[in-house]
C-alpha cells in the first residue's frame, strides 16, 4: 500500500511538474514572438530622417501613458498597448529594438507642439487625423479607426441608443476634445458637462451627476474596463476617428516610409497579432480589418 | 483679426464666469475668514480649537483636493451642489482659511491697549471686537489680504477641470482645435486674468494709502 501511494505521489508531482515546465516554455516562446520584427542591415538614403534615426540606433516616440489598451504607463514607467506596439513595429523597419525607443509622454493639447519642436521624432497616440492639425505636421496612416461611441451606467437606465437620444440629457467630455466639439457643432441640445480627464467623467458618471459619456470607444472601452461592472458601452459608433502616426511638417520621405512600413504590418499578420495583444485582450474583439492608407 | 472676431464671444463668457467666481469667492473668503478669525480669537477654548482645525485643515491640502472632496465626494454622503456653485464653494472654504490668518496677523498687531481700553469701558467681546479692533486691524492688513484674493483669482483657475467654462478652460478647447493659434489664445487668457487682477492690485494700493495707519 504504501509503495502504491508512494508510487501515485511522485507520478501525480511528476505529471504536474511537466505541466508547468511546459506552460512556461510556451510562454517563453510567445515572448519572443511577440517582440515586433526588428529589421536587420537596412539601408536608407543618405541625409533622411529614416538614415538618421537608424544611425542614431534610438527614435523618441510621443504616446499616452493614461490610456488603457492604446497607451497605458506600466509600474516601471513604461508604456504599453496598441499604440505603444505600432511604434515598436515601424522603430523595427527602422532597425530600431524596443528597448532603444524613448518614450515621451504626449497629452492630446501638446503632440503638435511636441513635434514641431523636435522633441519627439513620431507621436502615436490615439491622435485623430484632421486637416486644422495637417496645416501644422502630417501624417501617416491611419493604423486605426475608431469612433465615438456613448458609455452609460449598467442596464441603459434612460434608454439612449445615440448621439440623438442625448437631447436633454447631462452628457460628458473632456474639454478640448474632437468628441465633445462635436456634440457642441451637431446636438447642441445635449448638456455638455467637460472635464480636464476622462477618469472625471466616469466618477460624475457613476455619481450620477451626469447621465452619459461620450468619447471615442476605445478611451470608453477603458473606462469600462475601469469601472468594474458599473458601465456598459452603447455599442453605436456614429462618427469615425481615423488614428495617424504624427511627424514633422514636409518629410515626405519619412512618411512614406512609414506608409509602407504599415501596409507590410497589415499584410503579414504583425499588425493584427499587435491589436490582440493589447486592445483586442481588453474589448475581446478580434482585429478588424485594416485601414486603407491615405497618402495624400 | 480672425481669430479675435471669431472667438470673441467666447472670451467674453468665460471672462465673466472667472469675474463672477472670483467675486463670490471673494465675498465668501473675506466673511467666513473673518468670522474665522474672530473664533481664533475669542476666549471661548472651543471656537478657538474648532477655528484652528478648520484653517490647519484647509491651509495644507491642495486647491485640487479640496475640488475633488466638494465636486466628487460630497455627492457620495448624498450632498450635490451644481458645478458652478460647487467651485465658488471650494475656492471660498479655501481661501477663507488664509484670509483669517491675514486678519489675525493684523489683530495681533493693534495694540493690547486697544482691547484693554474697550473691556475697561465695558464693552462686551463682540463689541469691542467689531467697534475697536477689527476697524484698526483691517487698515493693517490691507497688503497682504490684497495679496490673498488676487491669489485667489488665479486659483479659481482649477475649476476649469472641474467643468466650469472659465477663462483657462478656453486653453485646451481653442488649442486643440487648432494649435497654430496657441500663443493669440495664451495672450487673451492672460489678458483676461489681469483685467481682473491688474485693477484690483491698484484699488489695494489706493485703499492701502487711504487707511493707512500714521505711526
Amino acid at each position: 500500500m504504501r509503495i502504491t501511494r508512494y508510487a501515485a505521489t511522485l507520478g501525480a508531482l511528476g505529471l504536474v511538474l511537466a505541466g508547468c515546465s511546459s506552460e512556461a516554455g510556451q510562454q517563453a516562446e510567445e515572448a519572443t514572438s511577440n517582440a515586433p520584427e526588428v529589421a536587420q542591415d537596412v539601408e536608407f538614403p543618405a541625409g533622411s530622417t529614416m538614415a538618421q534615426l537608424a544611425e542614431a540606433g534610438s527614435i523618441t516616440v510621443g504616446t499616452k501613458f493614461d490610456q488603457p489598451g492604446f497607451g497605458l504607463a506600466n509600474p516601471q514607467g513604461v508604456p504599453e498597448g496598441f499604440d505603444v506596439e505600432v511604434a515598436k513595429i515601424v522603430a523595427g523597419g527602422l532597425g530600431i529594438a524596443p528597448q532603444d525607443i524613448e518614450w515621451k509622454e504626449t497629452v492630446s493639447a501638446n503632440r503638435e507642439s511636441f513635434i514641431q519642436n523636435g522633441d519627439v521624432d513620431i507621436v502615436v497616440a490615439t491622435y485623430t487625423i484632421n486637416d486644422a492639425r495637417k496645416q501644422l505636421i502630417d501624417f501617416a496612416g491611419p493604423y486605426y479607426v475608431a469612433g465615438q461611441d456613448i458609455m452609460v451606467a449598467t442596464g441603459n437606465p434612460l434608454g439612449i441608443e445615440g448621439p440623438d437620444d442625448l437631447a436633454g440629457k447631462r452628457v460628458c467630455s473632456v474639454e478640448g476634445s474632437t468628441p465633445a466639439q462635436n456634440i457642441r457643432d451637431n446636438y447642441p441640445e445635449a448638456q455638455l458637462t467637460l472635464f480636464d480627464v476622462y477618469s472625471k467623467c466616469a466618477d460624475a458618471l457613476r455619481n450620477g451627476q451626469v447621465d452619459a459619456v461620450t468619447t471615442d470607444n476605445v478611451i470608453l472601452t477603458g473606462l469600462v474596463q475601469g469601472g468594474q461592472g458599473a458601465f456598459e458601452l452603447v455599442g453605436n459608433p456614429f462618427t469615425e476617428e481615423p488614428y495617424g502616426i504624427g511627424l514633422t511638417k514636409g518629410d515626405d520621405e519619412f512618411r512614406a516610409f512609414i506608409n509602407d512600413t504599415l501596409e507590410q504590418a497589415f499584410q503579414d499578420g504583425s499588425w493584427a497579432a499587435a491589436w490582440d495583444r493589447t486592445a483586442g485582450a481588453i474589448t475581446g474583439e478580434p482585429a478588424p480589418q485594416p485601414p486603407t492608407i491615405d497618402r495624400y | 483679426m480672425d481669430f479675435v472676431r471669431e472667438n470673441a464671444d467666447l472670451f467674453l463668457d468665460a471672462f465673466l464666469t472667472t469675474l463672477g467666481l472670483s467675486l463670490l469667492a471673494g465675498l465668501l473668503a473675506l466673511v467666513l475668514g473673518t468670522l474665522l478669525a474672530a473664533m481664533r480669537v475669542s476666549p471661548i477654548p472651543p471656537l478657538r480649537g474648532l477655528a484652528t482645525v478648520y484653517v490647519e485643515t484647509l491651509r495644507n491640502t491642495p486647491l485640487t483636493v479640496v475640488f475633488f472632496f466638494i465636486i466628487f465626494g460630497l455627492p457620495q454622503i448624498d450632498f450635490v451642489v451644481g458645478f458652478f456653485p460647487g467651485a465658488v464653494l471650494s475656492v471660498g472654504l479655501y481661501t477663507a482659511a488664509f484670509v483669517c490668518e491675514a486678519l489675525r496677523s493684523g489683530v495681533n498687531a493693534v495694540s493690547p491697549g486697544q482691547a484693554e481700553a474697550a473691556r475697561a469701558l465695558g464693552l462686551t467681546f463682540g463689541q469691542s471686537l467689531s467697534a475697536v479692533v477689527l476697524p484698526q486691524a483691517f487698515r493693517t492688513v490691507v497688503p497682504p489680504l490684497g495679496n490673498v484674493l488676487i491669489a485667489m483669482v488665479k486659483n479659481t483657475s482649477i475649476a476649469a477641470g472641474f467643468s466650469v467654462s472659465e477663462l483657462s478652460s478656453l486653453l485646451p478647447r481653442l488649442v486643440n482645435a487648432d494649435a497654430g493659434d496657441l500663443t493669440l489664445v495664451l495672450v487673451g487668457v492672460v489678458v483676461g486674468y489681469m483685467v481682473i487682477t491688474l485693477p484690483s492690485a491698484a484699488a489695494v494700493n489706493r485703499i492701502e494709502r487711504r487707511v493707512a495707519i500714521l505711526r
